[in-house]
């Protein structure tokens, strides 16, 4: 594993890797994701990819949710 | 006794809300509008042991108190207002256990308003199964409020919830959950001094949203405003920090109260289905063969209830006709209110069907796969994944199927999709097309497998459905909204789905179906009615004079006087002259005035069409009897010319003009009753028309 993958966002992970939350980089985003128990220190999985490659489900906090790669994007991961 | 005790069901999305409003009222349920939105506000009554009535309010399921719809708003308002007249006594939370974290963030910002809270905890058997440790007691004891684990699924625990909201206590003891004060200390204190509330965080709250309550006057809402900007406050910068401090809280409570033992079982079961149910190939085809198979019962499972009702109602006019006295009254009791009874009854058994199957799917956890699955392909053409439930319901029937748009949260995706999914061929347009196609159509095989009359039928249905994502496409460019699309959705874990509640699903669909557009289509029957039995002046008398006549009475037999005299009437009646009036502005699609009445009548439905064409081609009033109206038809010259009225080219031209116009009054009603705006269903009705002017004109000409 490399060690330094910083600026590595949620919408660039494969399918099944697993990261943890860093910080947002949009703050409207931010507050909707956090809600919905996407937490900075959070661990979050990539559980699918949509047959037209968008959106994605990851799981995260116990549960499994989707969003779009454009929100993905805003995810920064450790 | 006291009068009746108000609770509040609150809760995130998913957590067996509805389920438990179904445990606790049973179908002791009516379904109101909170005043001025568009929400609907169920609410349901019961009894609690000590002879305490019990109200109790379904509120729209949120994630939090900060609205991402408007739906969501109402919560907020609600539960803050002491003047809002569903204003609760008590809420009780509903909290899905094996996601406790998440839930726990709507229970602390309720927590903070100052209410006496219950916490029903649901879904305690998945918790279990996923070896999920929770400790109810030091849980209830951590927060001070009672906590009722609960299984609402198998309705484990309804009657302890029922004991516990029976012995709740009358004031907030819950233990503050963070230090809401520091998050904005002077605003917060100019607030409450101006709104006059005691409660901080329900000030801290207007300070969000202030732009969209609707209890706060102009000036309050100028004075906030002034407030923020004097104290340099930044809306969601005081969010996030408002989020992430009530995080710790709950992962402190969380730390003393649950232990996780190891993975979760269920989910893992969940994520083996989806393996297959969103695969790239297996995932299209499954949902493919399952709205193939939804198409085929809902047309299979509701003929014979469909004929059945019919046979009531033409009974029913039967008797009525034999036992009521003659006259208009009856006339129009008989011909009007209760034919179009028969219009509106007629379609409950699809309209059941179609709810039943999509409550299963929702139910199941299927219906946010097939989002997931479709979002990108709908979202190019102005859509949501959520679309295409409703489009495909449209093929059956577009009423239903627009009640159910109601779960797309993004208002544009969801008019777009409301104003496009009429376009889609509903089974009302079925009878048209046969009959016409049987008309100008040859029985005849192309290549040897290809029935011609088959080809032009798919064709039409295929076009249905293309002009649906067209029309969409063009919508997304002309309907202005600033309401950001979002898609960050909660994809729930597969389940069984619970029987009675697809029951009260269905039931609840059909009741609305039935008074609210019932209501609509009497009323439009009924002038229907007068307009093609009455005629101005004395045209009718003549023809009455004409027909006692003797030379008449010789010449023809009795039942054949009957139906020329009542084909003349028609011609003479108001809906006659009507069609008369119309029949330039149709001609240069092929029209005639009779068709152009046959038009006017199927405004109400499109079904009238083949009864109009019986009647107006003086047929035996039977419309079922569709070879002797084709007959007819086929043998109809123009007075003027000569030429045959049903060619080719205005056979076609009709179908056009029938596959795109909005000749549906129940539509109507559905979408102004979703919309409560009454632009939207005179927009959908004026484009349509427009559509379908020009499509027919376009076929015509090219044919003729």
């Amino acid at each position: 594993m490399p060690i330094n993958i910083s600026k590595m966002k949620l919408s660039q992970l494969k399918i099944g890797a697993i990261g943890i939350i860093k910080e947002f980089t949009d703050l409207e985003m931010s507050v909707k994701l956090m809600e919905m128990g996407c937490l900075p220190g959070e661990t979050i999985k990539v559980e699918r990819i949509a047959p037209f490659g968008d959106p994605i489900a990851i799981s995260v906090s116990g549960y499994q949710l989707s969003l779009r790669k454009l929100e993905a994007s805003t995810i920064e991961l450790i | 006794m006291k009068d009746r005790l108000r609770v509040a069901l609150v809760g995130n999305p998913n957590t067996g809300k509805s389920t438990i409003f179904n445990a606790l009222t049973g179908l002791n349920q009516k379904v109101g509008n909170f005043p001025g939105v568009t929400v609907d506000k169920k609410i349901g009554f019961s009894k609690l042991a000590d002879n305490t009535n019990l109200e109790v309010i379904d509120l729209p399921g949120t994630y939090s108190l900060y609205p991402k719809s408007a739906d969501e708003t109402i919560v907020f308002e609600v539960l803050s207002d002491k003047n809002n007249p569903s204003y609760p006594d008590l809420v009780l939370m509903v909290v899905d256990a094996t996601s406790l974290k998440r839930n726990l963030l709507l229970y602390t910002q309720i927590a903070d308003l100052g209410l006496p809270i219950i916490i029903a905890l649901n879904m305690m058997d998945l918790a279990v199964k996923s070896n999920m440790d929770i400790n109810v007691d030091s849980l209830a004891q951590r927060l001070n409020v009672p906590v009722v684990p609960i299984a609402a699924r198998k309705t484990q625990g309804i009657e302890e919830l029922k004991k516990a909201i029976q012995y709740r206590s009358n004031q907030p003891f819950q233990t503050p959950t963070i230090d809401i004060e520091l998050i904005a200390p002077d605003l917060i204190k100019s607030i409450a001094t101006e709104l006059n509330l005691d409660n901080p965080y329900v000030a801290l709250q207007i300070a969000h949203q202030y732009q969209n309550i609707r209890y706060l006057t102009k000036v309050q809402i100028n004075q906030i405003e002034a407030f923020e900007k004097q104290y340099d406050f930044h809306s969601q910068k005081s969010q996030a920090a408002e989020t992430i401090a009530r995080y710790n809280f709950i992962n402190d409570v969380l730390l003393d109260t649950v232990k996780y033992n190891s993975a979760a079982l269920e989910e893992n079961i969940s994520n083996k289905i989806d393996h297959y149910l969103t695969h790239k190939i297996w995932g299209f085809l499954i949902f493919i063969a399952i709205l193939f198979a939804i198409f085929q019962s809902i047309f299979a499972w509701s003929e014979y209830p469909m004929y059945l009702i019919e046979t009531v109602f033409v009974w029913l006019a039967q008797i009525g006709h034999q036992y009521l006295p003659e006259g208009a009254l009856t006339n129009l009791l008989i011909d009007g209110v209760i034919a179009g009874l028969s219009g509106v009854m007629v379609f409950i058994p699809q309209i059941a069907l179609l709810f039943a199957f999509i409550s299963v799917l929702e139910d199941t956890g299927y219906m946010s796969r097939v989002t997931f699955m479709m979002d990108r392909l709908m979202r190019k053409v102005g859509l949501n994944g959520k679309s295409v439930v409703p489009l495909i319901g449209g093929l059956a029937c577009a009423v239903p199927s627009i009640m159910s748009t109601r779960t797309i949260e993004n208002w544009k995706e969801r008019i777009i999709t409301i104003m496009v999914t009429p376009l889609v061929s509903c089974s009302a347009r079925l009878p048209i097309y046969t009959l016409l196609i049987s008309l100008v159509v040859p029985k005849r095989y192309v290549l040897g497998i290809i029935n011609l009359q088959g080809l032009a039928l798919m064709s039409l249905y295929v076009m249905s459905i293309i002009a649906a994502i067209l029309v969409a496409w063009v919508m997304k460019g002309i309907i202005r909204s600033k309401a950001k699309g979002y898609f960050i959705m909660e994809l729930p874990v597969y389940r069984m789905p619970r029987w009675n509640n697809v029951g009260i699903t269905m039931f609840e669909s059909v009741k609305t179906f039935v008074t609210q557009a019932g209501k609509v289509i009497i009323a439009v029957s009924i002038v229907l009615w007068v307009l093609a039995s009455y005629g101005p002046s004395n045209r009718f008398e003549k023809i009455d004079e004409k027909y006692n006549s003797a030379t008449l009475q010789q010449k023809y037999s009795s039942i054949e006087i009957g139906r020329l005299k009542a084909s003349e009437k028609l011609e003479n009646s108001y809906a006659g002259v009507l069609g008369k009036s119309i029949e330039p502005g149709i001609k240069p699609l092929g029209f005639d005035w009779k068709i152009g009445i046959a038009l006017i009548t199927s405004f109400a439905a499109r079904e009238v069409f083949v009864g109009t064409m019986a009647t107006l081609y003086s047929v035996d009033g039977d419309a079922t009897k569709m070879e002797s109206v084709r007959e007819k038809m086929a043998g109809a010259k123009n007075a003027q010319t000569g030429l045959p009225v049903f060619t080719v080219a205005s056979a076609f031209s009709l179908m056009m003009f029938y596959a795109f116009a909005m000749q549906c009054m129940s539509t109507m009603a559905v979408v102004y009753r979703e919309t409560k705006n009454i632009k939207w269903p005179l927009f959908q009705f004026a484009y349509m028309l427009v559509l379908a002017y020009v499509a027919s004109f376009v076929v015509y000409q090219l044919l003729k």
